[in-house]
């Protein structure tokens, strides 16, 4: 287990799904959901939300400032 | 509403590590998915409330994609014609020498029409932060070949690639500034890998606190994609600006302190 667990809380109607954000997950967490939001873009999520460690990569790639981490040491 | 695999046990105020600045207003950017400005707006927006300067803080706006930028930063912001965002900056930071004055520029913008006010604005040394995002093209209008093309790339009005031999040759403007006695800090950086992005921010942070010091005129380069522009997904114009545009255009610093590196 790790020992620093993390989730994100995606902004899902300012996301445009650009994809910048799951290749910069180091453990592979982030994917763009198959559902659209009101726009028609395919938001990112976290599709493997037990492996996240909160590293901030992916807001820090994100260019719409859509993603918010949270980080938690067990 | 979509669904979101959120740990609401760790979503907790406590445990916040990143959210969105507050300099940053809540409107929705209106550039395309995955184009570098989003990322270098956020940047420069970190950076200033970090140094805690958000009323002291006057940003020069261009022409170009970047236009609309005043919607997006929450501080005093100036819009300038075409090019011309270094002079407006050069006539805020005289009047208002505490300021920290900023001008946001393109390549179309600081690089073609802008050539003169920026080499001279960095040659008397004045004391403001420029931002020259390169991307290559003119994003804005729809692809045009800019003073930044690459040799052989293609674009909306040289569809068999840049003929060097007519169109004549890229224009590294980072490299002519840095020449000048009156610049103190010029970089080139980049924002698509979250390492380069911390090292922008670092290089961002530098270029508004050389303003304190008053040693003359600080440059940050940020190479940036334009997938709408290269007819590419933002992750295939990443790759491809790795691969091409920084052989041509390399990543680090070119001048630190007033001294030139290397």
């Amino acid at each position: 287990m790790a020992k620093v667990k993390g989730t994100i809380v995606v902004d899902i109607e300012r996301c445009k799904g650009c994809g910048l954000c799951p290749p910069a997950c180091p453990t592979n967490v982030i994917s763009l959901a198959k559902e659209v939001n009101a726009k028609g873009f395919h938001y990112a999520y976290m599709a493997n939300p037990d492996e996240c460690t909160g590293c901030v990569n992916c807001a820090l790639v994100c260019p719409d400032a859509v993603i918010t981490v949270y980080r938690k040491k067990n | 509403m979509a669904e979101q695999t959120v740990n609401k046990d760790i979503a907790k105020e406590e445990n916040l590590v990143f959210k969105k600045t507050s300099v940053l207003t809540d409107k929705v950017m209106h550039y395309c998915p995955g184009c570098g400005h989003g990322t270098a707006h956020r940047l420069i927006a970190e950076v200033i409330e970090e140094m805690n300067i958000q009323s002291e803080c006057i940003g020069i706006t261009p022409v170009g994609c970047s236009v609309l930028m005043y919607n997006y930063l929450d501080v005093d912001m100036q819009e300038a014609a075409h090019g011309r965002a270094p002079a407006l900056a050069t006539a805020v930071k005289r009047l208002m020498p505490e300021k920290f004055v900023f001008t946001y520029q393109g390549d179309g913008d600081l690089a073609a029409i802008g050539t003169a006010e920026t080499i001279h604005a960095a040659n008397r040394g004045e004391n403001i932060t420029i931002f020259f995002i390169n991307n290559g093209i003119y994003g804005m209008t729809g692809g045009q070949m800019a003073p930044t093309t690459l040799p052989n790339m293609k674009s909306s009005t040289s569809p068999y690639g840049r003929d060097v031999k007519m169109m004549g040759n890229p224009l590294k403007m980072t490299e002519l500034v840095a020449q000048l006695p009156g610049t103190y800090y010029v970089t080139r950086q980049a924002v698509h890998t979250p390492k380069d992005v911390r090292k922008a921010k670092k290089a961002i942070r530098k270029a508004f606190e050389n303003q304190k010091l008053e040693r003359g005129l600080s440059l940050v380069e940020i190479v940036s994609n334009c997938n709408s522009g290269w007819k590419m997904t933002p992750l295939q114009a990443n790759e491809w600006m790795v691969e091409n545009m920084f052989p041509f255009y390399p990543m680090g610093d070119l001048k630190v302190d007033g001294e030139m590196v290397k």
